[in-house]
This record gives structure tokens, sequence and C-alpha cells, in this order.
């Protein structure tokens, strides 16, 4: 791009495509326009076309979502979707990835991740009441891991815990795929009353256009660009285009728009995301279906001098663009004052379907609304991996003939069993006084005092299992949905919506598209079946670098409910004299699992189909167990089978003493017996009297209940199989190494 | 029992404490902002809570310590009235003088929030009269800078007066002698590093005697 270039400089192909325009969407907008665009138009064209902003590859796959519920107040095409909770209580939630620049700048890049989801919460109204995130890193011996995974950990902390919004819950995946493409996907949830959601509509011609928070820098200009493009080795540096997060001026923009919008200040609000003003104001006037004239010079900047181009896609953080009537500019600014911001009066809402933005007197934009926001869709073409029947081949053989001691201690070491406490502690996952959970239990539970004397409580849990996506991307999409529900299950909530996070890599490849609709295929069918509604979503496409994409991660995140006051049970071994049982299917899948994973180094086997119909079985006997009031510990099997279940349950005890004998039945195989990984299995401990109850509850649900052991004082995990003893090992030594494994990231 | 919860810029557990003190009954709760001046007179305790006031720029509480009610709130400290300050409160009160020593980063430089054995060092005084000497209190702690210094000469004073009111059984920050709390001498004054206001009636709840022991102090029933 030559210097001379200026916002007015007049478009041609050849600058379009260095914008990242692809020669038939720069015809398009020149036939509309009659005209070739200006340069600082087509910045806008640029950002609002770009896959980040468009979702020109993946919207027409969304239609496949359920996304209906009487619950629902908001679906998808919000900043986040709402749902409603009863006594004139709603809540607010979605999930949003911060992957390209967590990886260009892991610390700036997962901080104003958690700031821009934030923002997507209060922006409809509603106090932030919980955080939680998915993190995938790369390889250990790559030697960027572990600054990435310091570096984000920090940026999320950091951000989190100074805005005042605990992090209750979280996801770490470690594999080679994600080496140059980390992903950060961070998820918020709010609670807001029903009368006062707000959303961002331009409305009402003559009514004021405010910009409200922190001034406007040149950071993170064309930032939605470069989340649309894979990354190259040599060219893996665009420091320039990551924003810097300012956590202590978002929380002052918190209190003051939700200040503003309680005292009905406010008509319509939307968060400065990505593409900065260009997408908020484009938005507004879109679903309004109103016109726009902004006048930039009154835009507060930090330095000077800036083009129109730069204010327009500026991703400074911690901005706001609201639109208020003009009686109300000065009690508007009173609040923003109070708390230290600026509230600039930039524009006003105009009749027609344009937006015109000035700049020292000069119109420098002049575009129809609907050229900007509804961008041609792009026709990906799909195709399935050639390579997956082989995929599928796992090798029983080998793994037969290797000891069961051999394969328990190749597990052990696996970064992706080993507990991350270190990480989580350096989150705030208290403040607020809602949570009620532990922060390692299969789902966080936060309460909501805010409804008073109806106060109820929520589980919250993200998920997606990508060794599983890799190698069947429908049922990957299926288990990361069932996975999620069960958690939320054995804590006793009932899902009530989710919110997607699709990451994927480069939507021109055809096997990349066939994993991503597939995926979408998995996840609608099993929301379908547990009746769950799709409310907000994000797509992170180009995930890839030398044409290498991460494995594909739909990662979701689930809410739902407990309204009564039943006492949440335990999710650890609290007695040594309990008797274990699995509830569904005794034996799992080894196709995808850890264990294949971690004897074979690298992902084989073809993972068993969930059994839908069980899952709502499975899920009905949770709901229903909780009900006995006795009690009990229960625990979801899943990563590493019912074998890791059974010690993360020990491990969590109490009790040093703790010990664990496993009866394996004659008959059965002990490789998918102890490490299978089909979905749905729970763990449960109990007290022996109560064994009959238990056995009634889930044969009147219609899963199987099969007694497989007992906890003791010995301190020892035992396998014993007909009679003979199979394995053993000492339970605290295995503790301190699944406790130390993160010692490598966190002293 | 008139109670003033002061909300600084970057206060995020002002909520909290309101909710907590409205859980554990007896304190008639005020909010009051940071630009406030006057006399607090008819107050009968004052809180800073735990946050990131300013958003920990310069250093933390430096700058609230400045603000103008502080002046207000050392006039009520002087006048013998009770001011507590928590997590990011402690450091408030440091950095106005009102306590001495001072709270730097942890030494592993990492944010700590995870539950804490504390053991109570002295009893006779408003915070803590409702425990017994060496008795261990389950709280949680918060920070990244709960790093609490103080030199050999004032660590003499302060145990020679009894102002170490806690301690950490397992330190998690490194603080000097383990101290998670003290008291000024005239012993109105307490600042700790722990959060009473997040242990009242969730996991832990130790933090519910330090609140008996205020009301006990001012005569109400607990």
């Amino acid at each position: 791009m030559s210097a001379k270039v200026t916002d007015l400089t007049i478009s041609t192909l050849e600058l379009a495509k260095a914008l990242g325009l692809s020669p038939t969407e720069y015809q398009h907008v020149c036939g509309s326009l009659e005209r070739n665009p200006n340069f600082a138009e087509l910045s806008i064209f640029s950002a609002m076309f770009s896959e980040h902003c468009s979702y020109k590859s993946s919207k027409k796959f969304f239609k496949r979502f359920p996304t209906q519920g009487k619950r629902v107040l908001q679906g998808p095409g919000e900043n986040a979707g709402i749902l409603d909770i009863g006594h004139g209580w709603a809540i607010a939630f979605k999930m949003e990835s911060h992957n390209h620049p967590s990886f260009i700048e892991p610390y700036q890049g997962a901080a104003t991740g958690v700031g821009g989801i934030l923002r997507d919460i209060f922006t409809m109204g509603a106090r932030p009441i919980a955080l939680m995130n998915a993190l995938c890193f790369g390889s250990l011996d790559f030697d960027r891991t572990s600054s990435i995974v310091k570096g984000v950990v920090k940026g999320i902390g950091d951000y989190g815990n100074c805005v005042g919004v605990p992090t209750v819950a979280g996801q770490t995946f470690f594999h080679s795929s994600y080496t140059r493409n980390p992903l950060v996907n961070a998820f918020a949830l709010g609670i807001v009353k029903h009368d006062q959601i707000y959303r961002g509509y331009a409305k009402g011609i003559g009514n004021a256009v405010v910009y409200v928070g922190a001034k406007t820098g040149r950071d993170g200009v064309h930032g939605a660009t470069m989340a649309s493009k894979e990354f190259s080795s040599e060219k893996e540096l665009e420091k320039p285009t990551v924003q810097v997060g300012d956590p202590f001026t978002e929380k002052l923009l918190l209190e003051a728009s939700l200040e503003a919008m309680k005292s009905g200040l406010v008509i319509g609000i939307q968060d400065m995301g990505a593409a900065g003003l260009t997408s908020s104001s484009f938005e507004m006037a879109h679903r309004a279906k109103s016109g726009l004239e902004i006048t930039l010079d009154k835009i507060p900047t930090r330095e000077p001098s800036m083009a129109a181009f730069e204010l327009l896609l500026s991703e400074s953080q911690e901005r706001m663009l609201l639109v208020t009537s003009p009686d109300k500019i000065e009690p508007l600014k009173e609040i923003f004052t109070k708390w230290d911001l600026h509230a600039e009066v930039i524009g006003q809402v105009v009749a027609g379907n344009r937006v015109k933005m000035t700049l020292k007197g000069e119109t420098v934009v002049d575009l129809p609304v609907e050229l900007v926001t509804e961008p041609t869709l792009a026709d990906r073409s799909l195709s399935p991996p050639v390579d997956l029947k082989q995929r599928w081949f796992l090798d029983r053989n080998k793994m037969l003939v290797a000891t069961l001691s051999s394969k328990f201690h190749s597990l052990m070491e696996e970064i992706n069993f080993a507990n991350p406490h270190k990480l989580i502690e350096q989150y705030d996952s208290m403040v607020g006084n809602r949570n009620v959970g532990g922060s390692q239990d299969d789902s966080a539970v936060i309460r909501l005092r805010d409804m008073g004397d109806n106060e109820i409580r929520l589980a919250i849990k993200a998920d997606c299992n990508p060794r599983v996506c890799w190698l069947w991307p429908r049922e990957g999409g299926r288990r990361a949905v069932a996975e999620c529900s069960l958690n939320l299950a054995v804590r006793g909530a009932e899902a009530i919506g989710i919110t997607d996070c699709l990451n994927f890599g480069s939507p021109e490849n055809p096997e990349v598209m066939w994993q991503f609709s597939e995926s979408i295929e998995g996840i609608s069918e099993t929301c379908e079946a547990l009746k769950i509604p799709v409310i907000s979503g994000n797509v992170s496409f180009y995930n890839e670098t030398d044409g290498k994409p991460i494995y594909p991660t739909p990662m979701i995140g689930m809410v739902g409910i407990i309204d009564d006051k039943i006492p949440l049970p335990h999710s650890s071994f609290y007695s040594t004299q309990l008797e274990i049982a699995v509830i569904g299917p005794t034996e799992g899948g080894l196709g995808g699992s850890l264990m294949a994973s971690s004897w074979f180094k690298r992902e084989c086997g073809q993972p068993e189909e969930t059994d839908l119909a069980m899952l709502e079985r499975m899920l009905k006997f949770c709901q229903r167990i909780r009900k006995r009031k006795m009690t009990y510990a229960v625990h979801d099997i899943s990563d590493g089978g019912l074998v890791c279940s059974a010690l993360e349950m020990a491990f969590h005890s109490p009790f040093d003493c703790t010990g664990v004998e496993v009866l394996i039945p004659q008959e059965a195989d002990l490789d998918r017996f102890l490490f299978g990984e089909t979905v749905p299995r729970v763990l449960i401990a109990y007290e022996p009297a109560d064994r009959v109850d238990i056995e009634n509850t889930a044969s009147q649900a219609g899963v199987k209940f099969t007694h497989i052991g007992n906890t003791n004082d010995s301190s020892l995990i035992t396998i014993r199989q007909g009679g003979a003893q199979v394995f053993s090992s000492k339970i605290p030594d295995l503790k301190t190494g699944w406790s130390r494994r993160w010692d490598k990231f966190f002293k | 029992m008139k109670t003033g919860v002061v909300t600084f810029p970057g206060s995020n557990c002002d909520d909290d404490v309101i909710d907590c003190l409205q859980r554990t009954g007896g304190f008639e709760v005020h909010p009051l902002w940071h630009k406030e001046t006057g006399n607090l007179g008819d107050y009968r305790l004052i809180v800073l809570p735990g946050g990131f006031s300013y958003g920990d720029y310069l250093r933390c509480g430096a700058m609230a310590a400045c603000s103008p009610i502080m002046t207000s709130i050392k006039e009520f400290a002087d006048r013998g009235g009770l001011v507590i300050g928590i997590c990011n409160g402690f450091q408030i009160l440091c950095e106005s003088g009102l306590l001495p020593g001072a709270l730097a980063k942890n030494l592993s430089l990492n944010f700590i929030c995870k539950d804490v054995q504390l053991k109570i060092e002295s009893v006779n005084n408003p915070w803590t009269n409702q425990t017994v000497k060496n008795q261990l209190l389950s709280l949680p702690v918060a920070h990244g800078e709960g790093r609490y210094i103080i030199d050999d000469q004032e660590y003499e004073t302060l145990v020679s007066n009894s102002q170490v009111l806690m301690t950490y059984q397992e330190n998690p920050n490194g603080s000097s002698h383990h101290i998670a709390g003290i008291c000024n001498k005239n012993k109105n004054v307490f600042g700790l590093m722990p959060h009473p206001e997040r242990s009242t009636d969730l996991r832990s709840k130790g933090g519910l005697l330090i609140w008996k022991s205020i009301k006990s102090h001012l005569g109400m029933a607990s």
C-alpha cells in the first residue's frame, strides 16, 4: 500500500485486494454504489466483509441450530442471548473467541478477550456475574508454549479479577495442532430484569448518537481482517493489530453504563468490538432500519490527526456507542462524568438508510447500510477427509499385549489428565459472593442472590473433546453437548441453553468446511433431543498455520438451572466406607479416548456414538437421585475413563488415606472397562445401606446400575478381576504427579 | 448500627460487603462515595472493601488513600471510630498511614485465590473478641499484592501491643512473620488481606466470627 493513500483516495481493485476483499466483493460494491469507494469506505468493507465480522462462510449453517424455547427472550444475532429464569429475571450469556490475538500477544490477546465478552453482556443491560474460559494450547515441546500459557492465564486473571467478575469454571486442552494457533474462548454470564434488557438499536429520528468510554487510539486497526487470515510462520508477528486492555476503565464503563440504563437514559447501546465504530454504527442502524450522521471530529482521541479510516477501524478497548433522546444528553453525561469517563455526542439518527460521516467538514463516508451489513455469502465446498477410515483404525493387538501397569502410568503422565489448580487459583473465583460450588466440580454452581427470596442457582460448564471432533466431527458435536448436559445434571441442574464458539481452520479448505458442517449437525441433533436452544455463538475460522488447521473445536458453553433448595451432592469420596457403582454401560469405547492417544501418541479409533435416548434417561436418573435426600458423591466419566474418574474422586477426598478398590467381572474387557470413554456414564459413591434405593432409582429411570467397588482407608488404588489382583498403586504418589504436572508453567 | 461501605473507582467487593452485612443482620448499611466529604459522626463502623481502586495503578491503594473521603475517615478514626479495611481496603489503610507497614507483590508474582487457614494471635480487641487465641479459622484470600512487609523494630512494637491479630498457617504470599491482619495501636483500625465478607454462609464460615466480634464490641446481640 502506497504511503500517499488518504481517506479520500479513490480505490482500485489492487487496493481492495490488499485489504483482503475478493474481486467479486469489490465489483459488487462498485456496482451497487455506481462508483469506486474511497479508501475510508473501502476500509469499512474490508472489516465488515471479513469472515470475523460477516460470518460469510458460516451463516447458512446456523439455520440448523434449534433456537426456540419457552425461556428464550433473545436468540442469536444480538450481542448476547437471553433466557428467562422466572420471577421477572433473565440471564444473558455468550462465548467468544480471541484466538489470533492470543498467539501474537498472549497477555493482551486474552485480557481483551475477557473485556470484549463482558461488554457483550452489560451492553444488554445485564450485570456480569460469572466468567468461564476454554483454552487450547500446543505442544509442550514448542518453546513458546510455556510463555503462551503463562501470558494467557495472566491476561485472563488480571482482567477478570480487576473488573470483579469471578472466573468460576474452565477447560484446558493440550495438543500439537494448537501450537501456533492457541484457542482462547471466553464466556460471560450476566443477570438482568426483563424490563431492563437493552439492545443495539439506533432508533428514533433526531436522537443523539453518543460515544462513551475510553479514548480512541490507533490500536487494533484492521484487527478483524487479521483474525480472518491464516498465519504463516514467517510473518507471525502482527503486534500493532492487537488491542491493549484496561480493566479499570472497563469496571467504570460497566458501572456507568448500567447506571445510565437503570436511569432510563438509553435507547440503544452496543459495544465497539471487532471493527470498532464501524460495526457498532452500521449494525445499530441496520437493526433499527435507520440512517446515521456522524461527525468523526467529535471522537475523543488519544493521538492527534487520526485519519477517518483509523477512527473507524480502531479497536481501542472499553468503548460503547449509545443512542439517547436529546433531552437526556445532560443527565447521561453527568453519570459518565461521575465515573470519570468521556461521553460525547458524535452524531444523530436520521431518516433513510445511509450512514454519512464527515471529518474536517468533508464527507468521508456515504454508504447505504445494507450494502455494508449484508455481504455476499461465500459458497464453500465440503468434503470428508480421504483418510477418515485410516483414522478409525485402532490396533487392539498392540494394546492388549501391553501390561496394565505400563498403560496406566502412560495415562498418568498426560498433561490432559493433570490438576490445573495452579491455574485456577490465579483467577478470583469467589468475588460476588455467589459461587457456591468447588472450582473443580463437574460444573460450577452459582447462586443468584440478586433475586432475593426467589434465589435460584445456575450451573455452568464449557466442554469440547477435540480428539473425538477430529476423528468424527458429528460425534464430537454431539458429545460436547452431551458431556455438558451430564456435567450439569450430576450437580443437580437442568440445562436451559447453550452458546457455542466454533473454532476451525480455513473455510477455504473443503475438509474444514465438512468438519464444520458435521459438528453443527452433531450439536443440533443433541440439542433437539434434549430440547436445549442455542441462544448465542461465535465462529472463529482461519485457525491454521502453514496450511495445518487446528483440530476442529466446537466449544460449547452450557447453562442449567437448579430451582430447588436441595444441597449439592459431594463430588469426591467423602468417606472411606462407601460403595461405588457405575450408572450406564460398564464398558466404554477406546476410539478417540485419552488412553488411545496416550498409548499410540496419536488420535485413533472410531469413537462410539453417544446414545441420545440413553442420555435422556441418564439425565432423568441424575434428577431423581438427588430428590431421594441421601448423601452421595457423583462424578461424570469422561477423559481417561472410569479409572481417571475414580482417581479424581480420591484425589479430591478430604482424607489422605482414602483408598479405592475396583472389582472387574471376569468376562469384562479390562481396557474398555477401565479406560473406555463412551457417553453417558456416571460414577456414584454412596453409603452401603442406600444401594437398593439407588439401584431402584436407576432401574426406574431406565439406566444400568453396576456395583464395581468400594472406598477404604488403604490409600491404595487396587484393581481386581475375577478375584485376582491385577494392579495396585499408592494414591498419594499418583496425586503428587497429578498435582505437579502444571508446575512447568506455574511454580 | 450505622455502617458505611466506601466505593472507590475500581472497588469490586463493595456490593459483597453490603450483601454480607445484610445477611449477617444488625448493620444499617449506607454506601459512601469516595468523593464525599464531611463528618462521619453518627457512623459506628466504616468498611473499606476489596477491589482494584484506581486499577492498582501507581501502587495498590496509593491513589485511593488521597480520596476526599479519606480525610473524613482519618478524623473518624482519630476519634476512635471503627474502620476495617479488607484486601484493597487494607492496602489503602497502609498507604494512608492509618496502619503501619506496606503490602507488596506476592512472592510467587501470581494472583492467588483460595481458602487459607488463619491462626488467631490476639483476641482483646473489637475484631476478634468472639474467637480464642490460637483458634484456626478458614477464610478465602484473593490478591496479587498481599505480602505484608514490616521492619523488625516495628514488628516488635506490633507484637508487644498485641496488634497482630491473625497469621497464616501456610503463608500464601510471603508476608513478614506470616501476618494476615493487623490493627493500629488503639485497636480501632483493622486491616486484613483475607475476605471475611466472602466467608459467612458459603463454603467457609470463618468470617462470621469477625462480624460477630464487631457487633459484640458495639454492644449488640450477636
